[in-house]
Parts: C-alpha cells; sequence; structure tokens
C-alpha cells in the first residue's frame, strides 16, 4: 500500500503518521505540500493533525479551501480512500467530503490523553482490524472535537452503520464522563456514504510503538494494508 | 464601500465560549443576564458602489468560506 500524505502549513503529525504508515505497510508515504496541484498515485490518502493555518477562521476552513484539496476531493469523487486524523478530520468536515462539524470541547480546555474508543462498524477498509464492539485505546490532542450534526444527520449515519468509533469507558461503556469533548451521541469518528472516506478526531497513528506502551492504533493500519494492498 | 459580516452559531448549537462568558458576567455581579452567544464580525472593504451586486458577491463569500453553514448563520450589513 502506498500512501500520500498531505502536509499544510501548521500541520504537526505527519511524521508520526508516515511512521506508522510504514510500520505497517513496509512502504515510506509520499509527503505532499499543500501548495501542490499534483498529487501522486496512491492507494490511500491523508490528512494528518495539526493547526493547519493556524486554525484561522475556523479549524480546517482554510485548509480545505488549499489547491491541493480539490485534487483530494477529485480522488475521493472516484473512490480513492481518504482518512483524515484530527484537524484532518476537521479539514474533511469543512470541505463536505464528511458530514457534520466540530466545535470547542463543551469543556472548553484542550485535552491531551489517552481515551477510549469503541469500533462500531468493523466492516471497513479502515477498521476490518478490529471486531465490531472492541475497545481500544488511544490518545487524543485537541480543543475542537466536540462533534455535532443535525439529529436526522446523525440518525442516518446511526442507521446506515457510518458511525466508525465512539469514546467509551475501558469497558466499552458510553457515558457522559467518557465522552471527552461532549461529542452527540459519543461519535469520534465516522464515513462518507461509501465508507472509503473517514475522519476521527483520536490519533490511533500515536498508539503504534510498543515503545510507548500502547498499540491498539495498529489495527486501523493494518486493516488498510490487507484491505489496499 | 464596506462589508460588515455577522457570524454566529445556530439556535440549538451548543457554545461554551457563551456559556463561560455568561458564567464570568454573573461571577462578577452582573445580574438579569440571561443566555450569552459568542459570534465573530468580519469587516470587508470592497470595490464599487453598486450595492445589490456587493450583497451578491459577500453572500457567495459567506456561503463558500465565511460561515459554516452546519453550525452557522450570517447576516450582511453594507455601509
Amino acid at each position: 500500500m502506498k500512501a500520500a500524505v498531505i502536509v499544510f502549513p501548521g500541520s504537526n503529525r505527519e511524521r508520526d503518521v508516515c511512521a506508522a504508515l510504514k510500520r505497517a505497510s513496509g512502504r515510506e508515504p509520499a509527503v505532499v505540500w499543500h501548495g501542490d496541484s499534483e498529487l501522486p498515485a496512491a492507494d490511500l490518502i491523508v490528512l494528518p493533525g495539526g493547526f493547519a493555518y493556524g486554525d484561522y477562521l475556523r479549524c480546517g476552513a482554510m485548509a480545505a479551501h488549499s489547491p491541493i484539496m480539490r485534487e483530494v476531493k477529485a480522488r475521493a469523487q472516484k473512490g480513492a480512500p481518504v482518512l483524515g486524523i484530527c484537524n484532518g478530520f476537521q479539514v474533511l468536515t469543512e470541505a463536505g467530503m464528511l458530514p457534520g462539524a466540530l466545535l470547542r470541547n463543551k469543556t472548553l480546555s484542550f485535552i491531551c490523553r489517552d481515551v477510549h474508543l469503541r469500533v462500531e462498524n468493523s466492516q471497513t477498509i479502515f477498521t476490518c482490524g478490529y471486531a465490531a464492539g472492541q475497545t481500544i485505546r488511544v490518545p487524543t490532542a485537541h480543543g475542537e472535537g466536540n462533534y455535532t450534526a443535525d439529529p436526522d444527520t446523525l440518525d442516518r449515519l446511526e442507521a446506515e452503520g457510518r458511525v466508525a468509533f465512539r469514546y467509551c469507558s475501558a469497558a466499552g461503556a458510553l457515558t457522559e464522563e467518557d465522552n471527552v469533548n461532549g461529542s452527540a451521541r459519543c461519535i469520534a469518528g465516522v464515513f462518507n456514504e461509501a465508507r472509503t472516506v473517514l475522519g476521527l478526531m483520536p490519533h490511533p497513528e500515536n498508539s503504534t510503538d510498543p515503545l510507548l506502551g500502547c498499540t491498539d492504533g495498529q489495527g486501523l493500519f493494518d486493516g488498510l494494508v490487507s484491505a489496499l494492498s | 464601500m464596506k462589508a460588515r459580516v455577522h457570524v454566529s452559531l445556530k439556535a440549538g448549537v451548543l457554545d461554551p465560549q457563551g456559556k463561560a462568558i455568561g458564567n464570568a458576567l454573573a461571577s462578577l455581579g452582573f445580574t438579569g443576564v440571561g443566555e450569552v452567544r459568542q459570534g465573530k464580525l468580519i469587516e470587508i472593504e470592497l470595490d464599487g458602489a453598486d450595492k445589490a451586486a456587493a450583497r451578491a458577491k459577500v453572500e457567495k463569500m459567506c456561503q463558500e468560506l465565511l460561515a459554516n453553514p452546519v453550525i452557522e448563520n450570517y447576516a450582511i450589513e453594507l455601509e
């Protein structure tokens, strides 16, 4: 699997996701600058975490209109898989590639800690490395991760199996306390209609190195490699 | 010509910043303060004197960039 990682001014987790992709696939991802209008051939396009354009106007709003995003959108429309992590998720919602929006955390504070996620749908290229209902532990680091959408959209996402992950307790229970940022229905990640685009706030790429004490995020990258290689 | 775009969160969208401001006002002793909502004001200098054309242009700016229709409303003022 060959991945392309898009870097915006202010992205800061591109190296982390490149390391995770390389560990899983054995291939060095292509790193593409936001100002480029040409995207190399890739099996997977990744929008990494960070603070693209300093989060000016709204998180992800400026990045969503950068030159490379036209090409990312065009590829996605043809079915190319796109993964947006944290700021990448915000960019995908601002670009209209995923429904909903990410608001300020309910606590108003930046949340930097491990969270537990429940895998809601394992029948996708992104989540096939997990079992449905499985609980994983991954770090999260964001100030604007409070997922919101109108009730009809939320109902549709749930009915269509487009909720990828939910914040939960270590045992997999959905509680207000574990829903760290106040997201609607504890949603931590969603798919597009075709399940070829995933956006999620937590950082599975930072839970892939045994040195860091937990490798629960590895399943996402291993799943992608097995689905796309 | 100057355009002022007021961007505010839609009714029903949680505004934790507005809430925090409301709490701060209460702690300063201001009474009779109901719900507080925070928005933003964007001022844009525009060439030309045609108000209708300017409004149409700013409307397009709002739809494409200045506001996120999923969570925000906007109002345009021209002077």
